[in-house]
């Protein structure tokens, strides 16, 4: 075992874990941040995607003592004070989501490639989320949520959708 | 029959944001992986790394001493735990052909949770283990030493069908599940005298439905009252209690199944599996909560695949390309074993063979074969996808060989405009339909005469990009099912579906569905429908399902069933309550119940609108019960079981367009255009949703997706980075659009979407493809038409010129 200390979602954690836990183990069931999906073994899917230091994570690709010192968002530590996340609102007002299975990982991918690129094309959306897949929406409105969001970034009004 | 016309609308018809959304994107929704108990064990499930092979030995003599194992279990071991096989609710027993009545007894293969003797594919669970945590049952499965004996595995259908193949089941002598066909009109006589008849074989690939969430069971027990609480991620906990409870042998009150959030099934979740039979046993066995959760790729291969079928379609016509008969024999993959609804998959499109065309002459044949494969079951669309690329990639073939365009083809054949329920080719009723409408709507916002301009021009041009178009005019069966039409084709279930309603004290209302969401929005659709039939507002309901504690009985979700068989009940559950309403309030206002009227929400006097109860003031008369008229018992609430009288046919036109590099065989789709029909619409957002989940799937199959195997039995598309899901880089945007011809079947005249893209894509994108490649003469390419098949199919149709 080996003892780590992560802030969580703001919140300082110190945890001994086995050096074989998977960062999403990590989250699920020693910190039961259960909002954080597992969907595959072969970090193919992206259910698990969690913003480590403010950059989107596969958190099954990485493991929790590699987390040692680090900063983790999940989705629960977005959304706050009954207030959803701009990027959670606009994938409820652009029925973005069906199941809701891939939904966490999909907006922390979203919210990750934003930071990265608040210019985004609808090529350059679809692109950004070859790493996270979706079995019910077609896609469709996950990419009109993630540009409605972009827009508003953009503007200035920190609001989703809103069209 | 009903009251709807009347009543205020303020919620139906509208796209209303969804109820189940805030949970889901702050990550509070409990999915089944969520849920644990102190003290819980885990199982691992030893499954056969072999297709066929006798099961000589288990030795858990290593695993048993692996830290945190708590117990291994055998097939043997487990033996006694079951009083029954795994349940199939429709085993096919053969109907001779032309149809008469059947007198043969169904083969019904034994299938137990974990192999007695034999293993019958790579997957097979052969032994169990539970340990004290995920990790540790990992490690336990690992070192239970198997000793198996290898035998030969028969993998394709038709190897499954010859002569001397190995046998899969040896008690039945051969590999034939069994035969059905049903005849109309004069077949024989049709085909023979036609002057063009169309003969084309389609494939239809193997698939793996991979909904996001794997499948998973929590189970807890209260040894002293025998209670057994079984969780699962199943789209149906109602045929589970029901049917699990016979193989395991225990009384059915007694057991309660819930399905907590569910992350998707496309049909992977209609089924009871080995799975949630053995946790039951080993809650039961160590009295302690149990849990397993499937891997990915333990889902590739233990839970089922969709499709896997091979058709011979046959279209008779005259010379100008009129359809005088349809005809199709298909040999349909069972894999391994039945499981609960396999063998009847093929009949969920007997009846849809000549699609919305007329004809005089109608054959269906179907055979299930079994085969050393992970078992095939209902995935998204089931039958009505194999009915629709085998109709609509003949009628290509026809006008091709009669020369006709593609659209023209499909317009002179459809049937016409119908708004009660009308006889079909094929021998049912189709509840209504008006096919050309919605088609030349399709038409206009695909821009079909400029996009065949454009096609012209790159034809002329010799460039090496080429474009095609791809029609599909589908047709499909949703509303499953009437339950004395399930009772003829020998299904082992009603088809109906429950909806209570409860009207509070406080004004407030819930509603308890027999049906089972998992992704289809039915907490805001329902809640839609009981709004606006009560007279309150929509966040005043609250709609509860998936727990068969607390509802009277339900069938559950699939088939695109939910709203035309649960929602329609619900509809007829809010009539029962206006019904009671008037008594009472008619006995408050003092007035005869004829001199009310039910309008604005409220019960109003004729003439008098000021003088009107709302539901919520008459709930809490009913509910004080301090002065109800005669014969009027306390209480406002309401349950209606409804049984469809027929089923319902959505139609739609899809079309496609994809540009093919004829150099490198790479497709793209440049335009995909949707216009369904689902009768009326509660919800246009959820309702366009399902159609682009659906469209995203049938890309799927007819570019992407297919479950290979090698000759040994191993699949190897063995996990998520070897079958190729499309991402949002593949797939692209969608335009659709609706037209409504409501149903004759239901008074919402709802008719079902959660399956139309599902169906209408693969024939209009792989018509697309073809239709790019009509010049160089290819005329096939098998599901899923990958880069490197297109490329084969022009090399092959150059024939080896540049």
């Amino acid at each position: 075992m080996r003892r780590i200390s992560v802030t969580v979602n703001g919140v300082g954690r110190d945890a001994m874990v086995e050096p074989r836990q998977l960062l999403v183990y990590f989250l699920r069931e020693q910190l039961a941040l259960t909002g954080t999906k597992v969907g595959c073994d072969t970090s193919s899917c992206g259910a698990c995607t969690v913003l480590v230091d403010g950059s989107a994570v596969k958190s099954c690709t990485m493991l929790a003592v590699q987390a040692d010192g680090r900063e983790v968002t999940t989705i629960e530590g977005l959304s706050s004070d009954g207030e959803l996340h701009p990027m959670a609102r606009a994938f409820h007002e652009n029925h973005a989501l069906q199941c809701g299975f891939c939904t966490p990982g999909m907006i922390m991918a979203a919210v990750g490639l934003l930071e990265r690129n608040p210019d985004m094309s609808e090529e350059d959306i679809r692109l950004g989320l070859e790493g996270n897949l979706c079995r019910c929406t077609g896609y469709h409105n996950i990419v009109k949520a993630i540009a409605s969001a972009a827009r508003a970034s953009k503007a200035g009004v920190g609001a989703g959708g809103g069209e | 029959m009903t009251q709807t016309a009347e009543r205020a609308q303020r919620y139906v018809g509208g796209g209303v944001p969804r109820k189940e959304d805030p949970a889901l994107v702050t990550g509070q929704a409990k999915f089944i992986d969520d849920i644990s108990f102190p003290g819980m064990l885990w199982v691992g499930v030893v499954r056969s790394p072999l297709a066929h092979a006798r099961v000589k030995s288990v030795d858990a003599t290593r695993a048993e001493q692996v830290p945190g194992v708590v117990a291994v279990y055998s097939g043997a071991d487990l033996a006694d735990d079951w009083a029954g096989g795994l349940p199939c609710a429709w085993p096919l027993a053969n109907r001779s052909f032309p149809a008469e009545p059947t007198t043969a007894d169904p083969r019904l293969p034994d299938h137990w949770p974990v192999v007695k003797d034999k293993a019958r594919f790579a997957g097979d669970p052969v032994a169990v283990v539970v340990a004290d945590s995920r990790a540790h049952a990992k490690d336990g499965v690992e070192a239970v030493d198997v000793d198996y004996e290898p035998l030969d595995p028969v993998l394709d259908i038709e190897a499954a069908l010859a002569d001397g193949a190995p046998l899969v089941h040896e008690e039945f002598g051969d590999n034939e599940g069994y035969t059905w066909g049903l005849e109309n009109g004069e077949v024989e006589r049709v085909f023979s005298e036609a002057p063009i008849v169309v003969k084309e074989r389609y494939y239809h690939p193997r698939l793996i439905p991979n909904a996001i969430e794997p499948r998973g069971v929590v189970v807890t027990t209260e040894p002293a009252k025998g209670d057994v609480t079984l969780y699962s991620a199943t789209q149906i906990p109602h045929i589970m209690r029901t049917t699990l409870s016979l193989t395991l042998g225990m009384p059915e009150q007694k057991l309660r199944v819930i399905a907590p959030t569910v992350g998707g099934g496309f049909g992977s979740k209609l089924n009871v599996y080995a799975e949630e039979a053995i946790c039951v046993a080993v809650a039961r066995r160590h009295d302690a909560p149990v849990k397993w959760v499937e891997e990915r790729s333990e889902n590739y291969v233990a839970t089922i695949h969709g499709r896997g079928v091979i058709q011979d379609m046959e279209i008779a016509a005259t010379e100008e390309g009129k359809t005088l008969g349809f005809r199709v024999k298909l040999y349909a993959d069972m894999g391994a074993y039945y499981q609960l609804v396999a063998p009847g998959i093929p009949l969920l499109g007997a009846w849809l063979y000549h699609g919305v065309y007329d004809a005089e002459a109608y054959s269906f044949q179907a055979t299930g074969v079994f085969t050393n494969r992970t078992p095939i079951d209902a995935y998204r669309g089931a039958g009505r996808p194999e009915a629709t690329y085998a109709v609509e990639r003949a009628m290509d073939a026809l006008a091709r060989r009669v020369g006709k365009d593609a659209a023209e083809i499909r317009r002179m054949n459809f049937l016409p405009p119908f708004a009660e329920a009308r006889p079909i080719p094929s021998g049912l009723q189709f509840d209504s339909g008006n096919y050309e409408p919605t088609f030349d709507k399709a038409l206009k916002l695909f821009g079909y005469d400029d996009m065949r301009r454009e096609q012209q021009a790159r034809r002329a041009s010799g460039d090496k990009k080429q474009i095609g178009i791809g029609i599909s005019t589908y047709i499909e069966m949703c509303g499953l099912a009437p339950s004395q039409v399930l009772g003829a084709l020998k299904y082992g279930a009603g088809g109906w579906d429950a909806a209570t309603v409860r009207c509070h004290p406080t004004g407030k209302v819930t509603v308890i569905t027999g049906t089972s969401p998992h992704g289809q929005g039915h907490v805001t659709s329902w809640s839609q429908i009981a709004a606006d039939a009560l007279g309150v507002a929509f966040e005043d309901v609250e709609v509860l399902h998936g727990d068969t504690s607390i509802s009277t009985y339900g069938m559950d979700t699939y088939g695109s069933r939910s709203v035309a068989v649960g929602g329609v009940a619900l509809h007829f559950a809010t009539e029962k309550i206006i019904a009671k309403a008037k008594k009472i309030a008619a006995h408050e206002l003092e007035v005869a119940e004829d001199d009310l009227e039910w309008s604005d929400g409220k019960l109003q006097v004729r003439g008098a609108p000021d003088r009107a109860k709302t539901i919520p003031e008459i709930a809490f008369t009913a509910w004080t019960a301090h002065g109800l008229p005669d014969g009027v018992e306390p209480g406002l609430e309401a349950t209606f079981v409804f049984d469809p009288p027929n089923f319902t046919f959505p139609a739609g036109a899809h079309l496609c367009a994809v540009e093919v590099d004829t150099e490198t065989g790479a497709t793209e789709i440049t335009k995909y255009v949707a216009v369904d029909d689902c009768g009326t619409v509660i919800n246009p957002t959820i309702v366009e949703g399902q159609v682009h989940g659906g469209i995203a799937q049938g890309i799927a199959e007819a570019m992407f997706e297919e479950a290979e195997y090698d000759d040994n039995g191993n699949l190897t598309t063995s996990h998520m980075g070897y079958y190729r899901i499309p991402s949002a880089a593949e797939i692209p945007s969608f335009t659709t659009d609706r037209t409504v011809t409501p149903s004759s079947t239901n008074p919402l005249g709802v008719k079902g979407v959660g399956e139309a893209g599902t169906i209408a894509a693969p024939p209009a994108v792989v018509g697309a493809v073809l239709d790019a490649l009509e010049p160089l003469g290819v005329t096939d390419i098998a599901m899923p038409a990958t880069p490197e098949r297109v490329w084969r199919a022009i090399q092959d149709a150059k024939g080896g010129r540049p």
